[in-house]
């Protein structure tokens, strides 16, 4: 930092740092891509900004979503948020492996900088901005319903986490266009991303965009965590729960205690970088040990609350998708929990080479072994669950099935990785990366996509088109294959990972392979957007109004599809296990409930969207030393706060007379509904109403 | 007929698959053992890591291998509208299944963990190696975007190319004079981080005379890609030769050719020293100490 003589409105911001004015006066292929992104970002803004415009949406918009508190339309707009960022953070990979595919004895078409960014942002987007909301939106969405409850015990914290998240988010986005990304990485070691050698914008992007999603997760595990514990219905005790919940409880009491250290380590570097502290830094008593442990002792939990979920969302496709109950309930849960726990004991098995000793090593890498165990026993219990059933191969078993096939390959690499003499011949090559993205894309992306097309219909009332999701899957599948078996070869053959341009001729090949696996995996996301575009267009062929599309075994689909926004009219009395199956058999669906009362709701605050728009003002003028803006968005941030603590009337009360005319006019729908056989649920003549088998 | 020609056509199809399995496999395995990386092993450590490997992938089969089998299995046999295959929507538990569940894996992440701590010892990088000959001690030093090696016993320094003796042992002492990095010769064995401010150790052997590329693996910015050193195992006769000859017709690594050394860059080609300043190494280190020397100027631990 250079003392600077006069004060600028913009603080370190000049007309060089926009993209495209950078790559007009410098014009060169890497300059250019970058350009065409940041591009293709603002006209992809300006063609929504145009769309709302013309369709008059923004009232909508501002109404019904961006001020809702609703865990429902929070959930949604998370997925929204991950869905975007996905676009992008998969164009990104796609792009890194055609440079690594032609940088063989030649520098490929970006710059070593460009590429650095592009790892970076690829792995910091997928990890926080993709992983990270769609699995908090999928939570948002079901986890109440599942336990019978009518909004999650802090709605507006709820919102307020989702618009810390966004605002990172952005953040990211707003690094294509004005100034530079990170070159260090997800995980930003210091001392690189320090002041002395990282000495540009990248890494306080890195720094602001991080801490602001860590924050909004923090809020977001103590929220979850209170309402299952607080908000359940009536006998749904915990092992009553559906293992979705059990999964959330877990991320959740992870979330808790695994962000606050990387929230202090991404502070602390900051320190390190803005006020001239030496946490991290080379001389001084700095120490860069310090940041890899705080790190990791986020990251490695980080795992598994990204990872949890999923399994999760894959007992319940599995289980629906067998029509047969869990196989081994307290098993998987006793298993889940095991996993939680022992998640923080194994973070050191990231810095096995960082010259501890033997003695350390062994105790971290006998615990990442152990994980193991619970981890092979959910896999067995998912498989035993399919024995006995009635399997049904639909687009959301499939990716669970491919899942179970794929996710123990990458167990088994997990536990080559988890041998510190092993690892200390693979760590930092495409073998390490080869497995986490085994782990990763199996585990947590295709658990997301399964509960994606598991619970669309119940979010919006028509189900997706079975078709495209199929094609969609198998380009994920093949292209998953393609790209990192690969990458596995290569990483044996010494080769390593963030590497720009290659000198050995020998790995053009396999280089290749990966890179055509890559454009499958992009055609998978692809044809994820084509099928939601035919949906939308089919969507009366499609409708479920019914709410029950498979045959659901949890609360969440004995309501309409999409659900009223308290979730359900009367809160239902649970007597044991598969709560919606019970009432089904014992005939006690769609009864009409003996009387109603009065509904209280959350109202819409617009508490949320300042807050998360003074966040990203905040993050940027910290990035930019725009001094004025901190002070300003940061009075605005705390003074929603303390304007909301003034704010008496934050219900409304829905009458009772109202809740009863629309849910009698919904069991009237639906008592006129033909039932579905199995054999036909992905027909028109599937509209919500399963039938009952005894 | 229809059906015995679906049937055949099911019975060819594993075998097909088999069969190409197999030959992916023989293919990526001669593939991978002509490689520089460790799988194709030129000393004893990368040897023992390489069979370590194998050890794991063998005993993991295993647990993995039956759910290869089952899952196709279980898919067809309890698929919808099958006639065999009892349907029990309620069957939810087996004690003799949850013991092999539970149990099975349990054995296995025993065995495998008596291993891992076994071979975590014998393969420790600080731990120097079974020989009857001394072992060559080389400090190696990372920079931005260089590794400097000096040979504190022959005075004599090199950048990005490396002597050793073939069959001798190699003590590696490391610093980094800049950021953190890790050095690695991947068919000798495995890799150490480099720390300013603090030594790490690292004992590798070459069995036979040989050229290993040697790199960083840990990303520290745009000439990343480019920080590679050729490895030259020799013999002890041919050794010796090149160091007389480096001190006899090389620069000296004075602080004015150290502080050249340290700007960042990538080198067009190695650079030769034929002496090195007293305490290079530890002046390094203590650059980021406050003075406080880890180790004694001759490079043994203090």
């Amino acid at each position: 930092m250079t003392a600077e003589s006069s004060f600028s409105l913009l603080g370190i911001l000049t007309a060089q740092d926009i993209s495209f004015v950078h790559t007009f006066e410098h014009p060169g292929m890497s300059e250019f891509i970058d350009a065409s992104a940041g591009g293709v970002m603002v006209m992809g803004g300006i063609i929504v900004i145009a769309l709302l415009t013309y369709y008059r949406g923004w009232h909508a918009l501002w109404c019904d979503w961006l001020t809702s508190v609703d865990h429902k339309k929070v959930g949604i707009m998370y997925i929204v948020v991950a869905f975007v960022m996905l676009a992008r953070a998969i164009i990104e990979g796609v792009l890194m492996r055609y440079q690594q595919s032609i940088a063989v004895n030649d520098p490929g078409i970006l710059s070593p900088d460009h590429f650095g960014q592009l790892f970076s942002t690829h792995g910091s987007i997928m990890i926080f901005f993709v992983a990270m909301p769609f699995v908090t939106g999928m939570m948002n969405y079901i986890m109440p319903q599942q336990i019978g409850a009518r909004d999650v015990s802090f709605p507006l914290l709820n919102a307020i986490s989702l618009w810390l998240t966004a605002a990172g988010a952005a953040l990211v986005m707003i690094s294509l266009v004005v100034g530079k990304f990170s070159t260090g990485g997800w995980t930003a070691y210091p001392p690189y991303t320090g002041i002395e050698f990282s000495p540009g914008e990248g890494v306080d992007y890195w720094i602001w965009s991080i801490s602001l999603a860590s924050i909004g997760s923090t809020l977001t595990g103590l929220n979850f965590a209170t309402t299952i514990y607080k908000n359940r219905a009536p006998g749904m005790t915990l092992f009553r729960m559906p293992l979705f919940c059990w999964t959330s409880l877990c991320t959740s009491i992870l979330m808790i205690f695994a962000m606050a250290p990387l929230t202090i380590a991404t502070l602390m570097l900051a320190l390190d970088r803005y006020a001239g502290f030496h946490f991290f830094t080379n001389d001084l008593g700095g120490n860069m040990m310090n940041y890899a442990n705080l790190f990791w002792l986020f990251g490695h939990p980080e795992v598994y609350i990204l990872i949890l979920p999923a399994f999760g969302v894959f007992s319940e496709v599995i289980s629906t998708f067998s029509g047969k109950t869990i196989y081994g309930y307290k098993s998987l849960v006793i298993a889940t929990m095991s996993i939680a726990v022992l998640s923080f004991t194994v973070w050191l098995h990231h810095f096995f080479t960082m010259g501890q000793g033997a003695n350390v090593n062994v105790i971290f890498g006998i615990a990442t072994m152990l994980i193991g165990v619970p981890t092979g026993v959910k896999v067995y219990d998912w498989l035993l669950t399919m024995v006995r059933g009635r399997i049904r191969l639909t687009t959301a078993m499939l990716f669970s099935v491919m899942f179970l096939v794929t996710f123990v390959i990458g167990g088994l690499t997990g536990v080559i990785l988890a041998n510190p003499p092993v690892d200390f011949a693979v760590h930092n090559s495409l073998f390490l990366v080869a497995h986490f993205h085994n782990m990763v894309i199996p585990g947590v992306l295709f658990g997301m996509i399964a509960g994606y097309q598991f619970w669309f219909p119940k979010a919006f009332g028509f189900r997706l088109a079975e078709r495209w999701g199929k094609v969609s899957f198998w380009c994920w599948s093949f292209g998953f294959y393609l790209t990192f078996m690969p990458l596995y070869v290569l990483g044996l053959m010494g080769a390593m990972r963030r590497t720009v341009e290659w000198f050995r001729p020998e790995y053009l090949g396999w280089l290749q392979v990966s890179f055509v696996g890559a454009l499958l995996l992009f055609s998978g996301f692809l044809f994820l957007c084509v099928q939601l575009v035919v949906s939308i267009r089919q969507r009366d062929q499609r409708r479920v109004p019914a709410g029950d599309p498979w045959d659901g075994r949890s609360l969440e689909w004995s309501n309409s599809s999409p659900p009223p926004e308290y979730n359900f009219a009367v809160i239902p009395d649970v007597t044991g296990q598969d709560a919606f199956t019970r009432i089904k058999q014992q005939g006690q669906a769609y009864a009409s409930p003996i009387a109603y009362e009065d509904i209280v709701v959350p109202k819409n605050s617009i508490v949320a969207p300042v807050i998360g728009i003074a966040a990203i003002m905040f993050g940027f003028a910290l990035v930019w030393h725009i001094w004025w803006l901190v002070v300003f968005s940061f009075v605005c941030m705390w003074g929603a706060v303390i304007a909301r603590s003034f704010v008496t009337e934050t219900e409304r009360v829905i009458p009772a007379s109202k809740v009863r005319a629309d849910h009698e006019a919904w069991l009237q729908q639906v008592r006129e509904c033909a039932t579905t056989p199995r054999e036909q649920e992905n027909t028109s003549v599937n509209v919500g109403r399963a039938e009952v088998l005894t | 007929m229809q059906n015995v020609v679906s049937m055949r056509r099911n019975q060819e199809l594993p075998k097909i698959l088999v069969r190409s399995a197999g030959v992916l496999l023989l293919l990526t395995s001669s593939v991978v053992a002509a490689s520089d990386g460790f799988i194709n092993p030129a000393g004893p450590v990368a040897e023992a890591l390489r069979d370590h490997l194998i050890f794991i992938v063998v005993v993991m089969a295993i647990v993995i291998a039956p759910l290869f089998i089952a899952l196709p299995w279980v898919l067809w046999r309890y698929r919808l509208g099958t006639k065999s295959g009892s349907y029990q929507p309620n069957w939810e538990f087996s004690w003799p299944l949850e013991v092999l569940i539970w149990g099975l894996p349990a054995v296995i992440v025993g065995v495998l963990s008596w291993n891992l701590w076994h071979q975590s010892y014998e393969l420790d990088p600080y731990k120097p190696l079974a020989a009857t000959e001394a072992p060559l001690e080389v400090q190696a030093i990372a920079l931005d975007w260089k590794w400097v090696f000096i040979y504190p016993e022959q005075d004599v320094a090199s950048v990005n190319e490396l002597m050793i003796v073939a069959g001798r042992p190699v003590r590696f002492r490391l610093t980094s004079g800049t950021v953190m990095q890790s050095f690695m010769i991947p068919r000798l064995g495995g890799q150490i981080y480099t720390m300013a401010g603090m030594v790490t150790q690292l004992n590798l052997l070459a069995s036979e005379p040989g050229q290993f590329r040697g790199l960083n693996t840990q990303y520290n910015g745009m000439g990343f890609a480019n920080q590679k050193f050729m490895t030259h195992a020799v013999s002890q006769a041919d050794f010796d030769t090149w160091a007389v000859n480096m001190s006899e017709s090389k620069p000296p690594l004075n602080q004015t050719a150290w502080a050249q050394l340290a700007k960042p860059s990538v080198l067009a080609s190695p650079q030769s020293f034929g002496s090195v300043a007293e305490g290079l190494f530890t002046g390094v280190i203590a650059d980021f100490t406050g003075g406080y020397h880890h180790i004694k100027a001759d490079g043994t631990d203090l």
